[in-house]
């Protein structure tokens, strides 16, 4: 009924191809952007922007980031969470250096410093493939994680060895620190989000996107139909390290303010983003956010549900959410392997013909 | 889609958790799963069963009756965070997250939310300067201090001259095993003997080369900063490679029942720090008869009387005397986060009052001040007897030296003050 593409007349290319071409899915999407933009900033507390909001954007950033490089290049990385920590000790370098500058500034240039650290462990992918590069990934993640550790000059010589964001300001609003408002905290997360997500789109769908399509499908041919693999896989690289980067910026100096690199970027991280990948679908940028979501909110909502209102102890909910995330993967890797961007097309698919299907 | 029902769920949650009444509110940030849950669990069992006990023998303190928030933290920061955003607005009185990461995250949230942080013997060190950390406690001791009480032990042992002697740091590679180096350089310069230090990979079940680097370096004492299950591979391997046990000296997080009965007979001699004595209390006998057998413990009561168990139990004394203290200080029964600050600010031990709650020497005697919330810094050092399968204290309580850590918890301070424009003042 609502659903339809009948009646929706494109008269020019442009409205032909652009991102939701069906009028329902255009007005979801800014009434989504409305109240996310609009509605939310006046409601958030600390608990909703510290342990749900505010993780969910910047792991949607990472799974976006991530998505690009596995997702759309194919080339699979286990090096997420020591791309994050490069962009989490590069902008902690950056605000304690330069603390003048707003943290907007510092923030892209954490991205930017991580697309060339990711660009650089992206080489390997020129020879190798597969699970050889997976492991060459785990190499990055393992050296990263050490290198923060070993050279006190990241941590800039503190006794403990871990980095703890000072108060910084955009436009004269604390975003970092322990003052920082919960509004800012979730609208400079969701600034990002937006702006990552609309270049990630528009990447995807544009030269670029198809030439890392083109190489994920199948390199040989790829590169007989004229795509440049070095450029291609390289570009995936940089791109995906560029989003990553950003959310690790994020993750260390707005949401935690403090941060050990081998306890907040180890290995777990980089199976966790990919999972949110897997659940919420390889190649595609909602299935990013759905996978991101779903991983955040699972554990919480079993904790509500278990510890707070059911009065279980504790441990058994926690040892719970261990049982029913593995179940989740090994569920959707058989019944859905396109994960829940698949299953929200399907549900598309059912909508344009409801109520009259065959 | 999906989200909307857990949403629902979540909302539903917290309306029913946030009725709350009047009583002292104190979370538990414990951790029974993971890596580190042998640790975690007969220290959150301690911690609350001692409340349990209150709440069964007096009615709580004041008349007040304890209201115990449990929240699985894992060990992992961002549960942390979590546990902590959703315990403070149910009028929170004190934190004790037994994490050093954890609580990096939480000085400067508690400190923005006005909620006091105990973080005994683990943590920021430099927190016990009370004029820039206004809202964090660490006393009894911290890690600063047990690195020095090591050491005086060991100067002890070899009357008076540690000059030539190696001693070998082997520590969990994170903020927490990395506090110590700091200390330990200053005074291998101050009394001459050689530091080398040998991180080990968290979580720390593969040692094997870290051991083997030991043997073949032979050096005279080997000091251990771990936690969780690095301290029961750490144990082995040393037993593995026959280094002399009585020269292995674990932290305070590194000398527990469990650590030691994995490697049994071997590890005979073990010796670790300790700032809460293990013997028989009276209070044990309380909280069995009291809080286990009717049915209350937090956990299956096998704990009771454990290294951790008296640690988590201790812990808890120090927040309820703070609690008294604030009550006494404002003369109303249920104070506030702000009160129980001044609280803990005001308190003082003495071994009177450890032995009238049934708990004679369980620590050093200490008085907090507005400048100084370090405590004492004693620790004692104890030796665990594989045959009857109990941790011996083997010294009194020793001091620390007070000269090294002062100026290195002073300079540190100022380095988080400038960092934070903090000025420092009392409140």
């Amino acid at each position: 009924m609502l659903y339809r593409e009948a009646g929706d007349f494109k008269t020019t290319y442009k409205a032909d191809s652009q991102t939701f071409p069906i009028a329902f899915d255009r007005w979801r999407y800014w009434a989504v952007l409305a109240v996310a933009w609009l509605v939310i900033p006046f409601f958030i507390n600390d608990y909703w922007a510290n342990a749900i909001l505010v993780p969910f954007l910047i792991y949607a950033i990472a799974a976006i980031g991530l998505n690009i490089l596995t997702g759309y290049c194919g080339q699979v990385s286990l090096g997420t969470g020591g791309f994050m920590a490069v962009g989490a000790y590069a902008v902690y370098k950056l605000m304690t250096v330069f603390p003048d500058v707003s943290m907007l500034v510092h923030i892209v240039l954490a991205g930017a410093i991580t697309a060339v650290v990711g660009a650089l462990f992206g080489l390997p992918s020129l020879r190798i493939k597969g699970f050889y590069l997976a492991v060459a990934t785990l190499a990055a993640q393992f050296f990263l994680v050490w290198l923060f550790n070993k050279v006190p000059w990241f941590y800039n010589y503190s006794a403990s060895g871990q980095i703890s964001a000072p108060e910084r300001f955009v436009f004269g609003q604390a975003v970092t620190g322990a003052n920082t408002a919960p509004a800012a905290q979730y609208l400079i997360c969701l600034l990002f989000v937006t702006i990552c997500a609309i270049l990630a789109r528009n990447l995807t769908r544009g030269t670029i996107g198809r030439s890392w399509m083109a190489i994920r499908d199948m390199d040989i041919a790829a590169e007989i139909i004229g795509v440049d693999p070095l450029k291609a896989k390289l570009t995936a690289f940089a791109v995906s390290s560029f989003f990553i980067g950003i959310s690790g910026a994020l993750f260390f100096a707005v949401y935690l303010g403090a941060v050990e690199v081998g306890e907040a970027f180890g290995i777990n991280k980089s199976f966790l983003v990919l999972f949110m990948c897997i659940i919420g679908g390889l190649g595609s940028i909602f299935g990013s956010f759905a996978g991101a979501a779903f991983l955040v909110l699972l554990p919480v909502a079993l904790k509500v549900l278990g510890a707070d209102v059911l009065g279980w102890p504790t441990q058994i909910v926690s040892h719970l959410q261990l049982v029913f995330v593995g179940g989740l993967i090994m569920f959707f890797l058989i019944k859905e392997p396109h994960g829940l961007a698949q299953l929200w097309r399907l549900t598309k698919e059912k909508l344009r013909l409801w109520p009259f299907p065959y | 889609m999906k989200t909307s029902t857990f949403t629902a769920a979540a909302i539903a949650g917290l309306l029913a958790g946030s009725a709350a009444t009047a009583d002292l509110v104190i979370p538990d940030l414990s951790y029974r799963t993971g890596p580190y849950a042998a640790g975690g669990i007969p220290f959150s069992d301690g911690y609350q069963d001692y409340f349990n006990l209150l709440n069964a023998r007096d009615g709580g303190i004041g008349g007040e009756p304890v209201r115990i928030i449990e929240c699985e933290t894992g060990y992992n920061t961002e549960k942390g965070v979590e546990c902590y955003e959703s315990t403070k607005g149910e009028g929170a009185l004190v934190y004790q997250p037994l994490s050093t990461g954890i609580t990096y995250q939480l000085i400067p949230k508690a400190t923005a939310d006005g909620i006091p942080l105990h973080t005994m013997g683990y943590g920021r060190t430099s927190a016990a300067d009370g004029e820039v950390f206004n809202w964090v406690f660490n006393y009894p001791a911290n890690y600063w201090d047990a690195a020095s009480v090591a050491v005086n032990y060991l100067i002890d042992e070899n009357a008076g001259d540690l000059s030539g002697k190696t001693i070998a740091l082997v520590y969990h590679d994170s903020a927490y095993g990395a506090e110590p180096i700091r200390t330990l350089e200053e005074l291998s310069a101050k009394h001459g003997f050689d530091l080398s230090l040998f991180p080990v990979t968290p979580p720390g079940q593969e040692q094997k080369s870290t051991w083997l680097q030991i043997r073949r370096e032979r050096p005279d004492y080997v000091v251990m900063w771990g936690w969780g299950v690095m301290n029961q591979v750490a144990i082995q391997e040393a037993a593995n490679i026959s280094f002399p046990m009585e020269n292995f000296i674990g932290n305070w997080w590194a000398g527990a029942e469990h650590d030691v009965t994995p490697a049994g007979a071997a590890a005979d001699g073990y010796k670790s720090l300790n700032m809460n004595r293990v013997q028989d209390y009276p209070v044990l006998d309380e909280i069995q008869s009291l809080v286990v057998d009717a049915g209350n413990a937090a956990g299956d009561g096998n704990n009771l009387g454990k290294v951790l168990y008296v640690r988590g139990m201790y812990a808890a004394m120090l927040a309820a005397e703070a609690i008294a203290k604030a009550q006494e200080i404002h003369g109303v029964s249920d104070i506030t986060a702000a009160q129980m600050r001044e609280g803990m600010e005001a308190l003082e031990l003495t071994e009177a009052r450890m032995a009238e709650l049934g708990m004679a020497g369980i620590g050093p005697e200490f008085s907090v001040s507005c400048e100084d919330h370090g405590g004492s810094g004693g620790g004692l050092v104890q030796q665990w007897n594989a045959s009857e399968g109990v941790f011996v204290p083997l010294t009194d309580f020793i001091a620390p030296d007070d000269e090294v850590i002062t100026a290195l918890v002073a300079e540190d301070a100022a380095a988080f003050a400038a960092e934070n424009n903090i000025t420092p003042g009392c409140m």
